[in-house]
């Protein structure tokens, strides 16, 4: 037992001194957490503001104007165009030079009084769905004018935004990004780690040793579970002074869930090292798992919009559990207790990994 | 199967698919020896020492190493085993003190020796004055001292060596087989492959091998007089000529050139073999003079692993 401990110490520590050693991998460890929470939080931006837009203004009254005026003060669109005719709005939004096109009819004043019938008319660009979305937004504004009787119909329903009620894209970026580093982190530098010293020959003879191979898989993963950790650490704080991402739940709870998340990774990427037989074809793998790992966990999507086969994929997906304990625990103050349907899973992942790295991996050449 | 013997097999063989890289051998290794494995590249040698320290699976045959049944219990083995890899495996990132350092914890040797046990090593395979630089950077000669310290650290009762010697100079080859009669006078078998002759000469004990098959066995003393040919040495004027004639005779078995002088290698029963030698060249019209002389290593080598048979080997274009 001691001598267990000794030898995953030992596989531990020289591990860490290789990558001390290997400045591009200790580079990635706090480079890519920064790299990507500036990338992420500052380039996805779901809240659309500042959208070129062309106005046709057939009407040429003061109600058409006041709604233009009004378009523009919501800083939706900036209207960047004005043309004389609904075909030369078209022209440009076929160009690509408007995303927003707003065509006034002649007949504007009589319709938006009597109602009944739209009174104006929107073209969007439908080719980006996220345009669609913010022009819909658009279309729903009600036109306040002085000289218009009060709004005819109540809206049916009144939103209210909870947790991010500025509509912050960070804010729901910045936690699940933690699970994104780690996996394409974690997964890598587990995934070459073994495949590494089979290249390097370095497992011709460490095969020959008294260590066992829960001993050398135990000692390899022991130094990426404290770099994990860092890792979190990393995007906690760095989400907290860039883009003032709270944490509102228990900082334990928000540090345990990681732990199982980085072993669950840990598992996988283990698994990947015994499999494959070049250092290429780890990362190759590493990619295969990390695509859908992005796509549907979540991250990029709302999985309840996704459709049922994907959901189900999804589940299987580490990823896709801990964005949820992550948002719960962050951003809505929930405590792992309640969280339980997304432990479990991350722990059978990590269990059903570890076991088939260790069983998939021999200690002889053939 | 008796205690005195190191290594005992019986039929080991291996397959590679329908490629038979051991087939069938039979050894019996005392203790305290070392003991060579002479083979071309790609005869088996190297299969033969993985599968006797279970780094591979026999595909059928029995072998027992230090006691230990082979594969079963080749975990209990590694406790007494060293085993230095034919490149070098120890970390070229880690300094010679960490590498070292990093053994003595994966062998879990005893804590108050460790220190001890790494700092005589390193005196002893002259790493001292190179203690914290990485084995990246050092010379062949150097990784192969790391390699052999490394090796040796747990004091192996059984030491095997994977052609150590390879990428080395002749004086670092000198030393480094110093250092494994050292080792062997103190108990501890070795198993050595190797396709040098004078590297295979030093060994107590040599197995040859050829495709395979363990074609000779032996001490080189007793595998050189136990030669099953006459050698023959020509001094001609022409060796190139001479060289073409005699291949054309069927009691010629090989006929090699060295420098001016050729070696020839004849059937065991040629009558009269120099005066013999001597009339087939003078019908080539060549003047010669020609004396047998005692066999080295490469003719036992040349003479089982060329020749099977009668079977005549197609001289080299």
């Amino acid at each position: 037992m001691l001598d267990s401990l000794r030898r995953i110490h030992a596989v531990a520590g020289k591990e860490v001194r290789q990558l001390l050693r290997d400045r591009l991998t200790f580079g990635m460890i706090v480079g890519l957490p920064l790299l990507q929470i500036v990338l992420f939080g500052y380039a996805i931006n779901t809240d659309v503001r500042h959208l070129k837009a062309g106005v046709a203004d057939m009407a040429h009254t003061q109600l058409s104007r006041t709604l233009v005026a009004q378009a523009q003060a919501s800083q939706v669109v900036d209207i960047a165009a004005v043309t004389p005719s609904a075909p030369a709005l078209e022209k440009l939004l076929n160009d690509g030079r408007i995303s927003v096109g707003i065509y006034i009819p002649p007949d504007f004043d009589r319709r938006a009084s009597t109602g009944g019938q739209p009174a104006a008319q929107l073209m969007v660009d439908g080719s980006d769905p996220t345009l669609l979305g913010v022009a819909q937004g658009l279309a729903a504004m009600p036109l306040l004018s002085r000289d218009l009787a009060p709004p005819a119909a109540v809206p049916l329903f009144e939103l209210r935004n909870y947790y991010n009620p500025e509509r912050r894209s960070a804010v729901d970026i910045v936690p699940a990004l933690i699970g994104v580093i780690l996996t394409l982190t974690m997964v890598l530098f587990t995934a070459v780690a073994i495949v590494r010293e089979r290249e390097r020959g370095n497992l011709e003879l460490l095969i020959t040793t008294p260590v066992r191979t829960l001993e050398l898989m135990a000692g390899k993963i022991e130094p990426y579970i404290i770099i994990g950790l860092t890792q979190v650490t990393i995007v906690l704080v760095a989400g907290e002074l860039l883009f003032k991402v709270p944490v509102r739940g228990s900082l334990v709870d928000l540090y345990l869930a990681s732990l199982l998340f980085i072993a669950a990774s840990l598992g996988l990427g283990l698994l990947i090292s015994t499999v494959a037989r070049t250092q290429f074809q780890a990362m190759q793998l590493t990619v295969f798992t990390f695509l859908p790992s992005i796509l549907l966990s979540g991250f990029m999507f709302p999985f309840d919009g996704m459709p049922r086969f994907a959901q189900e994929l999804g589940e299987l997906l580490p990823l896709t559990h801990f964005i949820r304990l992550v948002r719960g625990i962050q951003l809505r103050g929930a405590d792992l207790n309640g969280l339980l349907p997304d432990v479990w899973p991350l722990l059978v992942f990590f269990g059903l990994t570890m076991t088939l790295a260790v069983l998939k991996f021999h200690k002889r050449l053939d | 199967m008796s205690a005195d013997y190191a290594i005992e097999t019986r039929g080991l063989t291996r397959r590679f698919g329908s490629f038979t890289a051991v087939d069938g051998v039979d050894l019996a290794i005392p203790r305290g020896r070392i003991y060579g494995f002479l083979g071309p590249n790609g005869s088996g040698k190297s299969t033969t020492i993985r599968m006797l320290c279970g780094l591979l699976e026999p595909s059928s045959g029995e072998a027992q190493v230090l006691g230990y049944e082979m594969p079963r219990e080749a975990e209990a083995l590694r406790r007494k085993l060293g085993y230095m890899t034919q490149n070098f495996s120890l970390y070229t990132d880690l300094t010679v003190r960490e590498n070292l350092e990093f053994m003595a914890e994966i062998f879990a040797l005893p804590r108050r020796q460790c220190a001890i046990r790494i700092r005589d090593a390193m005196q002893h395979y002259f790493l001292a004055d190179i203690a914290k630089q990485r084995a990246g950077t050092m010379s062949g000669g150097q990784k192969q001292r790391l390699a052999l310290a490394a090796a040796t650290l747990h004091a192996p009762e059984l030491l095997c060596l994977d052609e150590p010697t390879s990428a080395v100079d002749p004086q670092s080859r000198r030393d480094f087989w110093d250092r494994l009669f050292e080792l062997a006078a103190a108990g501890t078998t070795i198993l050595i492959s190797t396709h040098l002759m004078d590297e295979a000469e030093r060994c107590h004990g040599l197995a040859i091998i050829s495709r395979g098959k363990l074609v000779a066995e032996g001490t080189p003393m007793a595998l050189m007089q136990g030669i099953d040919a006459l050698v023959l040495e020509i001094e001609t004027a022409d060796p190139q000529k001479a060289s073409i004639a005699l291949r054309g005779e069927a009691y010629v078995k090989n006929v090699t050139q060295l420098g001016t002088r050729l070696h020839a290698l004849l059937k065991r029963d040629t009558a009269t073999p120099v005066e013999r030698l001597t009339e087939t060249l003078r019908q080539a019209g060549l003047k010669a003079e020609v004396r047998e002389i005692p066999a080295n290593l490469e003719d036992v080598f040349v003479t089982v692993t060329s020749f099977e048979g009668d079977e005549r080997v197609a001289p080299r274009a």
